[in-house]
């Protein structure tokens, strides 16, 4: 193996040593703007103007700008992907971008300003540490602007630019910046939002963009671009607690035993004393082991290996923390959350909740109310339709190691997954824990159906193997189903308490569903109808949104 | 933690992610500079593990011979688990892009051994060296992108995608590609390969090479190369930025012989990366096409 790797062609590198590259850092910012604010154009300004085009691109840009719009180069051709939006003019699902300077490398997440796009925003904001935020200097503040810069906030984005974009429509005028200032700067201390930075800015002719306009002496501040540069970021998740949500565990040999996973905040070092959650149980980091050699400490979002002094049984989903300071432990919490499916969020149904590295059944108990953005009142509601934001109740089956999402935004976010379709349909932000965590009398029926997805019941089909191929497809789905091939009384009564789908290939019970010459997808079409797979009463809607 | 430092936490956590949540991933495997540092990463990732899935290196056959003794090298070097799948009927029958054009060879040698090569593994994820920055169509794309039955993606059925929270279930048939280096920019590719010190195909490093112009491009002249009528090969010092298929991967004009230098080209050069490889250009959106149809 030595020698494989010698004769391996390494790097060529040049005589002088090597080259001098100033450390850069990342920053992540979101941009939201109505349609038609100049978005595209402001972002292919940046790329532009900082060299993260190329001439290539530019002149196939060059060539669909000819086949369209006017004739001279829009540069928001630049950041239109698809061909079904090329076609449409329009953008309309999340887009990233790179550029960057020899000061940071910048992402940014390009989301659509339609207003159907709640969605989109929300997905480019849960990433973002920055948000600019696009008003048209001659319209003003709309309702979309407040909504992109609440959902930002929601998100847990702490820093903000108020690009005031086409000034030169107004002839850089002070007084429209002012108020739109004003106005903005109202709304955003209405819903708990830091403070914003508002800039003046042409993007088509690049005023204040990347360098200060002289066409607006009035304004003081910094250039977009410098701002961007500057701005401090991805402070805080080091000062965090730490917290460790185990990925893999790697048993290469018997002589080791590491968690791997990303450190979700704070710091990790040799020495520290532990608690494995939920084993509850304590040990010292001994080793931070990583492809480049033990750490003495690490911080977050290093991926690392932890090694304890003591033996634990810590598995995937697990969740490493100091010992003095661990998060809640719990199985019911307050949430928000920002419903993405054409199929509405329903109290009483059983979804997948992934949280970190961990993913667990789990109920939405209640909908405490919907927010409205655009008046920002707490409505009464029975379901949240696409787009929709809340606040819910959650119960999940096993305790979730949390922190609120506003102190982190790792630990304290989750995604909810359909058991049945696979779908991502909503994105949960922690409030706090919730109630206490009772111990309740005799488990129901109904509690049992809700967490397995599933009631009770008996089929009757042909022989063993069409037993054997419904079990998987029954298990597959997530129900709590199995086989025999005679039940008496015994096993009937068992199966009932236990909530279980019973399969009987064998002599028909009484009571049972027959499915004997029934294909297997279509004894599921029965099940479904008769409300027996909890968690599937209704058709999808399909098509809808995207 | 500098950017390389941050991005290579963010696919590490990726890479691991998969690899506990899937029962069957693989990692194509296409002897570039993007697979060169994904494979790196996942060895980092599984350390002091080896890598807990096999690579899968899909060969038309018409890959630069340099490519292919690097890959039985390097492979061998880090003891990983090596599939090579080839679509062997459509060579049988005479694919190749000069006759069959490029589209329909990149289909049948690429797109369809691809989709056979996944099927016949039955894998349910395959990590991809894919960047976000390589091309339009991919700035779209997810982290996970979803793949229906047939392989294909469709743009408006992919999953929302939160914070670093995948969701990756999926159900029979259907599969997920990952791309670990999504965000990622091809100056942080060479910034990392150097860093890094990770080993890769001379073809990347300027050279004198024999070389053809064919329809703007410069074609370097191979083995088995069939000349076209009044074509001449000439030696031009030159490089690849991008590596594909021999008769399909343009080189560009380059002294850059060690990799500070690529990185110094890099900085200064203006014109995307795959604009070198003919396969793109035969229709506007082009790239969008292949991948609605299985393609990477
Ligand atoms: N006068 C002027 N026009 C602008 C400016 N920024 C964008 N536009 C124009 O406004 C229109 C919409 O811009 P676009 O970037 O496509 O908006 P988007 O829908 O927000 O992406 C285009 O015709 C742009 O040329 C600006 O700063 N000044």
């Amino acid at each position: 193996m030595e020698r494989a790797k010698r004769s391996l062609p390494q790097p060529l590198r040049s005589e002088s040593a090597q080259a001098e590259r100033p450390a850069t850092s990342i920053l992540r910012f979101s941009t939201a703007g109505s349609v038609d604010d100049g978005k595209s154009t402001l972002i292919g300004r940046l790329l532009y103007d900082s060299k993260g085009v190329y001439e290539d691109q530019l002149a196939s840009v060059a060539k669909a700008s000819a086949n369209g719009s006017g004739g001279h180069i829009d540069l928001a051709l630049l950041t239109d992907g698809l061909r079904a939006e090329r076609e449409q003019g329009i953008t309309i699902d999340v887009a990233y971008r790179y550029f960057s300077t020899p000061k940071r490398k910048f992402i940014i997440a390009d989301t659509p300003g339609h207003e159907q796009y709640t969605r989109n925003m929300a997905t480019g904001a849960s990433t973002a540490d920055l948000a600019i935020i696009l008003i048209d200097a001659r319209n003003g503040v709309l309702p979309q602007s407040r909504r992109h810069a609440f959902i930002a906030n929601l998100l847990g984005i702490r820093h903000f630019v108020v690009a005031i974009n086409k000034m030169d429509l107004v002839n850089f005028d002070e007084g429209a910046y002012n108020a739109i200032r004003d106005e903005f700067t109202t709304f955003m201390g209405k819903i708990g939002a830091p403070a914003a930075l508002f800039i003046p800015i042409s993007a088509r002719d690049g005023d204040n963009v990347v360098e200060k306009s002289a066409r607006s002496p009035w304004y003081s501040g910094p250039p977009l671009l410098e701002y961007l540069e500057e701005v401090a970021v991805y402070a805080g998740n080091e000062t965090l607690p730490a917290r460790f949500p185990v990925q893999y565990v790697l048993r290469p040999n018997l002589d080791f035993r590491g968690y791997a996973g990303q450190i979700a905040s704070g710091i990790l070092r040799q020495g520290d004393l532990v608690l494995a959650l939920p084993a509850r149980r304590h040990s010292r980091i001994e080793r931070i082991v990583t492809y480049d050699g033990d750490l003495a400490s690490a911080q977050a979002p290093q991926s690392v290996t932890i090694c304890l002094e003591d033996e634990i049984d810590i598995s995937r989903g697990d969740m490493i923390v100091p010992a003095l300071n661990a998060p809640h432990v719990a199985r019911r919490f307050r949430s928000s959350i920002v419903w993405m499916n054409a199929r509405p969020l329903e109290p009483g149904r059983s979804y997948f909740i992934k949280h970190t590295s961990h993913q667990v059944r789990g109920v939405i108990r209640g909908i405490h109310h919907r927010l409205d953005v655009n008046t920002l009142a707490h409505v009464d509601a029975q379901k949240l339709e696409l787009n929709e934001i809340g606040e819910i109740s959650v119960e999940t089956h096993r305790p979730l190691f949390f922190d609120p999402y506003k102190t982190n935004r790792t630990t304290g976010a989750f995604i909810v997954i359909d058991p049945l379709s696979n779908e991502t349909l909503g994105a949960g932000m922690i409030i706090d824990v919730e109630g206490k965590e009772e111990t309740r009398g005799q488990v129901t029926a109904d509690e049992r159906a809700t967490r397995f997805g599933n009631r009770s019941v008996v089929i009757a089909v042909d022989d063993s193997e069409a037993a054997l191929l419904l079990e998987r497809e029954l298990f597959d789905r997530g129900a709590m189903v199995a086989v025999v091939a005679e039940a008496d009384a015994t096993a009937l009564a068992l199966a009932n308490a236990a909530g279980l789908i019973l399969i009987v290939s064998g002599t028909a019970p009484a009571n049972s569903i027959d499915a004997r010459r029934l294909a297997t997808h279509e004894v599921v079409g029965v099940l479904e109808r008769r409300g027996v797979l909890t968690g599937h009463e209704e058709q999808l809607l399909e098509g809808e949104g995207i | 933690m500098d950017h390389l430092d941050l991005l290579e936490a963010e696919s590490i956590q990726i890479i691991r992610e998969v690899a506990a949540e899937f029962s069957n991933p693989v990692m194509l495997y296409s002897i570039g500079k993007d697979s060169s540092c994904m494979v790196r990463l996942a060895q980092k990732a599984f350390f002091p593990g080896k890598i807990p899935f096999p690579l899968l290196h899909i060969d038309t056959t018409y890959k630069f011979r340099e490519m292919i003794e690097f890959r039985d090298k390097f492979i061998e070097s880090i003891g990983a688990r090596l599939i090579v799948h080839t679509n062997r009927q459509a060579i049988a029958d005479g694919a190749n892009p000069l006759r069959i054009g490029t589209q329909k060879c990149c289909g049948l040698l690429k797109t369809r051994a691809l989709l056979d090569g996944l099927a016949a593994g039955g894998y349910d994820a395959a990590f991809g060296g894919a960047r976000r920055d390589e091309e339009k169509s991919r700035a779209k794309e997810r982290v996970y992108s979803f793949r229906d039955e047939f392989g294909q993606w469709d743009p408006k059925t992919q999953r929302p995608e939160l914070w670093n929270v995948y969701n990756s279930r999926v159900d029979k048939g259907q599969h997920i590609r990952v791309f670990p280096l999504s965000n990622w920019t091809e100056l942080d590719v060479w910034q990392y390969i150097e860093r890094e010190h990770i080993p890769i195909v001379p073809l990347y490093y300027a050279k004198e090479r024999p070389m053809v112009v064919r329809g703007g491009a410069l074609i370097p002249v191979e083995q088995d190369f069939m000349l076209l009528p009044g074509e001449k090969p000439q030696m031009v010092m030159c490089r690849m930025r991008s590596l594909g298929c021999s008769p399909c991967t343009g080189a560009i004009h380059s002294e850059a012989d060690t990799i500070e230098k690529i990185i110094d080209e890099m900085k200064l050069v203006r014109r995307s990366e795959r604009e070198n490889r003919v396969i793109d250009h035969d229709q506007e959106g082009s790239m969008e096409i292949k991948k609605r149809e299985g393609y990477f």
